[in-house]
């Protein structure tokens, strides 16, 4: 709280984006955890909520004549502006957001002062949802070749890896040792995926310190082990994600890459991903096209194209889709690494996942691997995503990408996902809010190491919750049964396959968003459905009911029942069933079948005529903000 | 000359055909006066290929060895290769297909041979005349009529016999007006919006030439059209400077002083070989899958397709701003009226009037503002993306339209009846089809060469019920409200249902379209009037019975 100068600030304007003529106005608070603006006047929900661990950063810009004005772009791409009477006003007010928003502590992000009403027992269940020994299980670990090894247990061995970890039975723990004695920063190869089909597997590690000629034993003992762990293969390749000349530019820092000589049976092959800087400018510049106001076609495109973001993306694409081709169709394993193996490694092996395995295109199986690709292998969330004051340089959109990848593969197979690309953008929002705990923190040792004093204590993991919304996030598409949609996605990397993510980049650019949601409405279609034949089903249970009865009457007919057991049963069943209130009752669904209907049709008459509405809370995943005006179809003021 | 003395080779045998996602075929290749069949005669199903020649865009011919390969490019984007043993049967076939392909002659078409069992030539042709839908449309009975001033096509060759002009001014203002018009062109009702009674008129553009001359009955027609009101809106779809230079070849626009209650906005809309030659580089950008994502971003700003698109869906936008928000008449044109005019003006309607976005509807938009309204479908549409012939007249302004239609649909859809099947369809039609619909460039011309008497009309043929199923968007809604566009290029993509239809990525969509379809169709099972009603009497049916047996039971 000391940190705000100025908590509340009178006669504020807020700039509509789509048209900067158009403005509310309101008042400004300042609160612990959020910006709120209200607006004055209207009846309705005239609120705007900006979590201050989602700004990204504050600019005030030159003076107007109506005022000052104070821009704050989001890290989750909204952008707001105010315009201030004031220039002190402006002036506390910039100082203090600049301050909020860029916490120095761990324990004064959002995620610890989240206070939903649930109780201390809910909280720590919330935690207990996902369970990463249950997925190994589920992939058929351990077996007879892989083990789980304690080596890591007390972190001592690779600080940034999970205590638990996968390794061939075969190798040794001085093996394991010497291997990631020879590894950058201790991360030695580690199962990431296992094919229970052909036992192939996706391996995961950090770069070599092979210098120019440095060789270490164990760590090709450790290679080969992997390797025969696969027993149909006779070779295993080594996937290096960066450019090459950067691989070898490593070598003079004494890093590098596998040498194939030295090593028994293997192929090592470049599959170049760019680094995080390059990956921050490209994301950076394609804010800056997406924000862009009116723009035109060709400038548009032009931005589009000199961003680079897509040819990332599409980098990203083939080395996922190299691996996932190497598993499925060659059953060769594959061990991947770049530079620390915990950004575009932990990327190439989610997307590979996604890509072979349909278990991670349902719900549950994202979350699952995102907690294990990411999570628990030392993604550093809060240097990539900038949860605390620190190095700009650390910061870099890593997960995007990994999620984006996974949005242009549903724009490739609509049915093949459980998900909607509403789950992801609600992903991506909340990896930066810090509204829940768990991208917080930069590996599982540092959060174990704050979950003794905090995590657990205060603050939520949010699967449960997603979990729990899970009914917002389905894909009404989605065939698990199609054999297009089993096993492994091929898709297509031409360059016409990669498309600008609009619901991502302009989420709050309502007027450009489709007025109409081809599947919410047929997610509505489908849960009638669904009722209609709940309902079909009672109506059946009541026939079996009373074919029953009859049957007896029949039977009762020809004399052969004695009459006081059938008395003893009849009537009660034919007061239930004889009055027609009662028939009509027993089918609640055509009532609620009707009142579906005429919702949805309000849902829609709602999203055409509208009312002004800017009541987005920026501070959770809260849906996609609702439509507004449809009148708008900017076809210019200019003219007029 | 005889169509079939084109052909000197009709049948090769021991042809393989290779399409694009599927694996070769080798079977017997024919070539008639209009078509390409191929048909491979493996087992009893045989799989059959048939192309109309008309089809064909442009073939490439390689000889390897003592055989023969012809690529074939057809204008609805499709690329095939044959290889044909025989050099000599391979040239014979590729100048039978040159030759064939681009016939000129409108009576030696197929659709004055087409003769399916299930149509016959006696019904009346087209879904609605000028006549029809002044009948239908109640509000312009009061201040407009149906004028029959151009029955004989001589004040103007491109429109149809009968147009609807305002009741006060006669057909000799008409005439006078038509003189001043580039082509004969006088202002037009094109559509009366059902809420306010205001208008979009099209035209072309007046004659003032460097002298500026103005034409009194001009300037009282357009009077008549605004009547009482203070303001309309003429919307000019060239640029200022371009409206001012077409003054010096004797074209112009209206100007202020002698049209005082219309207000002039002007729009660059580029037209005729630009808009060909933005196809043919998109269509060569999406050919290619191996570019980078940044050679094929290039390519496709450099194409300037969306761009069109843009500015097409722009003013249409503008124009129903003009009629639906702000309450006033407008007149649109270009330069000769046929071409962007009837873009802009067709798809106003589409966002403004509901009546427009059913299948029926649609069509008879179609019908009205692009068949009767003079567009020069010959002309335009001789030859598509692939074709190495001098550009002429082509240009795909009507696969604009359908692109336009395609980014509605993409942001309202529910809005519309119709399908992106639909679209497809006739996206293919209108470069080569079995129909009479899209022939000749004018009704004057159809007329002539007997059009409507020898062909089948597409559009009733496409609304016979157990066709029309397969073009219904199942998830149509009607709304009474306008349906705003955003036109934001972030909010425009490109039509992957037409450009890139003969690729993978096709595929995996319409898996997905198929999928509305059975989610949609189980609803209805489930929810249809005869389930439940079927469910409600057979359970009534069983409850009379049982009460009959309770009844006997309690006599018993």
């Amino acid at each position: 709280m000391e940190h705000i100068r100025m908590p509340k600030v009178e006669n504020v304007r807020l700039v509509d984006r789509s048209s900067s003529r158009r403005t509310h106005v309101g008042t400004l608070y300042l609160t612990a955890t959020h910006t709120i603006f209200v607006g004055e006047g209207s009846e309705d929900r005239n609120e705007l909520w900006v979590l201050h661990s989602l700004v990204c950063n504050v600019v005030k810009h030159k003076a107007s004549q109506s005022g000052y004005p104070l821009l704050i772009h989001c890290k989750n791409f909204q952008v707001i502006q105010f315009i201030i009477p004031q220039e002190s006003d402006c002036h506390d007010v910039y100082i203090s957001l600049s301050r909020l928003s860029r916490p120095e502590k761990y324990e004064e992000l959002y995620c610890f002062s989240f206070n939903p009403n649930v109780d201390k027992a809910e909280r720590e269940h919330s935690w207990d949802f996902l369970d990463l020994k249950a997925e190994y299980s589920r992939m058929g670990l351990p077996n007879k070749l892989w083990h789980v090894t304690p080596i890591n247990r007390e972190y001592r061995v690779c600080d940034t890896y999970p205590a638990d970890l996968f390794v061939p039975k075969s190798v040794t723990l001085p093996v394991i040792v010497g291997s990631s004695k020879f590894r950058s920063r201790g991360r030695f190869p580690t199962l990431s995926y296992y094919c229970k089909e052909n036992h192939a597997t996706i391996c995961r590690s950090s770069q070599p310190l092979s210098g120019f000629s440095a060789r270490c034993l164990e760590d090709e003992q450790m290679l080969q082990a992997i390797m025969k762990s696969n027993p149909g293969s006779r070779f295993m390749y080594v996937v290096g994600t960066r450019p090459k000349l950067n691989a070898m530019a490593n070598r003079a820092a004494g890093k590098g890459y596998e040498n194939e000589d030295n090593y028994c049976n293997i192929k090592f092959q470049f599959i170049g991903i760019e680094n995080i800087h390059v990956m921050r400018n490209s994301q950076q510049k394609l804010i800056e096209v997406s924000a862009l106001r009116s723009p035109s076609m060709g400038e548009f495109l032009t931005g589009l194209e000199n961003s680079d973001w897509l040819r990332h993306i599409k980098s990203i694409m083939e080395a996922g889709l190299f691996i996932s081709k190497a598993v499925a169709e060659e059953g060769v394993s594959v061990l991947v690494h770049c530079s620390d193996g915990w950004d575009r490694t932990a990327q190439v092996c989610s997307v590979a996942s996604v890509l072979l395995d349909p278990y991670y295109r349902t719900l549950k199986g994202l979350m699952v691997l995102i907690e294990k690709d990411w999570v628990s292998f030392g993604h550093m969330f809060s240097h990539r995503c900038g949860h605390l004051i620190g190095e700009a340089k650390e910061v870099s959109p890593v997960i995007d990408q990994f999620l984006e990848c996974v949005w242009q593969l549903m724009e490739q197979f609509p049915c093949a996902f459980e998900y909607s690309e509403k789950f992801l953008i609600s992903i991506h929002n909340h990896i930066y809010s810090c509204h829940y705990g768990n991208f917080i923190c930069n590996s599982q040792k540092e959060r174990k190491d704050l979950i003794l004093c905090i995590i657990k204590e205060k603050a939520h993991s949010i699967w449960l919750h997603l979990w729990e919304k899970k009914l917002d996030f389905m894909n009404p598409l989605f065939k698990p049964d199609q054999s297009q949609n089993q096993g492994l996605l091929r898709p297509s990397t031409a360059p016409y396959c990669f498309k600008y993510w609009r619901r991502l980049y302009n989420r709050f650019d309502r007027e450009l968003h489709p007025r109409q949601s081809e599947l919410d409405c047929l997610m509505t279609v489908k849960e009638e459905t669904q009722q209609l034949e709940e309902e079909l089903a009672l109506y059946e249970q009541k026939m079996a009911v009373l074919d029953k009865e009859r049957a007896k009457t029949l039977y009762m007919q020809k004399g052969v029942l004695d009459s006081k057991q059938a008395l003893w049963s009849l009537p009660l069943d034919i007061s239930l069933a004889n009055t027609p209130q009662d028939y009509i009752g027993g089918a609640p669904n055509l009532c609620l079948f009707g009142d579906q209907t005429k919702s949805s049709d309000a849902d829609n008459s709602d999203q055409e005529s509208g009312v002004a509405d800017f009541s987005s809370h920026s501070s959770g995943e809260e849906s996609l903000p609702s439509e507004d005006s449809v009148k708008d179809p900017d076809s210019d003021e200019t003219a007029m | 000359m005889e169509l079939s003395e084109h052909i000197k080779t009709a049948n090769v045998e021991d042809v393989t055909l290779r399409r694009p996602f599927h694996p070769a075929l080798r079977g017997t290749l024919c070539v008639t006066s209009h078509h390409l069949l191929f048909s491979d005669r493996k087992d009893e199903a045989s799989w059959q290929l048939l192309i109309l020649l008309k089809n064909i865009d442009a073939i490439e011919k390689r000889a390897v060895g003592s055989s023969g390969t012809i690529t074939i490019k057809c204008k609805d984007l499709l690329v095939l290769q044959l290889e044909i043993p025989g050099m000599e049967e391979c040239l014979n076939i590729a100048s039978s297909i040159e030759a064939l392909s681009s016939l000129e002659s409108v009576t030696e078409m197929y659709p004055f041979f087409y003769r399916p069992s299930h149509l016959t030539l006696n019904g009346p042709w087209g879904l609605s005349s000028t006549e029809q839908y002044y009948k239908q449309t109640e509000r312009l009975w009061d201040r407009w009529r149906v004028s029959t001033v151009n029955s004989d096509y001589s004040v103007c060759p491109s429109y149809p016999s009968a147009v609807i002009v305002p009741r006060e001014v006669d057909d000799d203002k008409l005439i006078h007006s038509a003189r001043f018009r580039q082509g004969g062109r006088f202002p037009v009702l094109s559509y009366c919006h059902h809420r306010n009674g205001m208008v979009i008129m099209r035209s072309s553009q007046p004659l003032t030439g460097a002298n500026k001359k103005r034409c009194k009955e001009d300037e009282l027609l357009l009077q008549a059209v605004i009547d009482g009101s203070e303001l309309g809106y003429i919307i000019d779809l060239r640029s200022a400077q371009q409206a001012q230079q077409a003054r010096m070849t004797g074209g112009g626009f209206e100007s202020k002083s002698f049209y005082s209650h219309w207000k002039r906005i002007h729009r660059h809309h580029e037209r005729g070989k630009v808009v060909q030659e933005s196809l043919i580089k998109l269509v060569e950008a999406c050919s290619d899958p191996s570019h980078s994502v940044d050679r094929w971003l290039s390519k496709l700003e450099n194409s300037k397709w969306l761009s069109h698109v843009h500015s097409a869906l722009s003013t249409a936008g503008l124009v129903v701003e003009c009629v639906e928000r702000d309450g006033h008449s407008v007149l649109v044109h270009g330069s000769e009226g046929t071409d962007n005019t009837l873009l802009v003006s067709s798809l106003a309607q589409l966002i403004l009037d509901p009546a427009s976005r059913t299948v029926t509807g649609f069509l008879c938009l179609l019908e009205r503002e692009w068949i009767q309204a003079g567009h020069p479908f010959q002309q335009r549409c001789a030859h598509s993306a692939y074709s190495h012939a001098r550009l002429k007249q082509e240009c795909p302004i009507f696969l604009l339209l359908l692109d336009c239609v395609w980014q509605v649909w993409r942001q309202f859809p529910l809005a519309l009846e119709f399908s992106e099947a639909l679209l497809l369809r006739l996206a293919q039609e209108v470069y080569a089809s079995n129909y009479g619909t899209f022939l000749c460039n004018s009704e004057q011309e159809r007329c002539a060469a007997g059009v409507k008497e020898n062909t089948h009309c597409l559009f009733q043929s496409l609304l016979r019920p157990d066709i029309e199923e397969q073009y219904l968007n199942p998830l149509y809604e009607p709304t009474d409200l306008a349906i705003w566009p955003s036109v934001h290029p972030q909010s425009l993509q490109l039509w992957t249902g037409l450009f890139l239809r003969w690729t993978e990525y096709a595929q995996n969509m319409e898996e997905a379209r198929e999928e509305v379809w059975s989610i949609v169709k189980e609803h209805h099972e489930q929810a249809g009037p005869d389930r439940t009603n079927n469910t409600l009497s057979t359970h009534c049916d069983t409850l009379t019975s049982f009460e009959n047996l309770m009844d006997e039971l309690t006599i018993l």
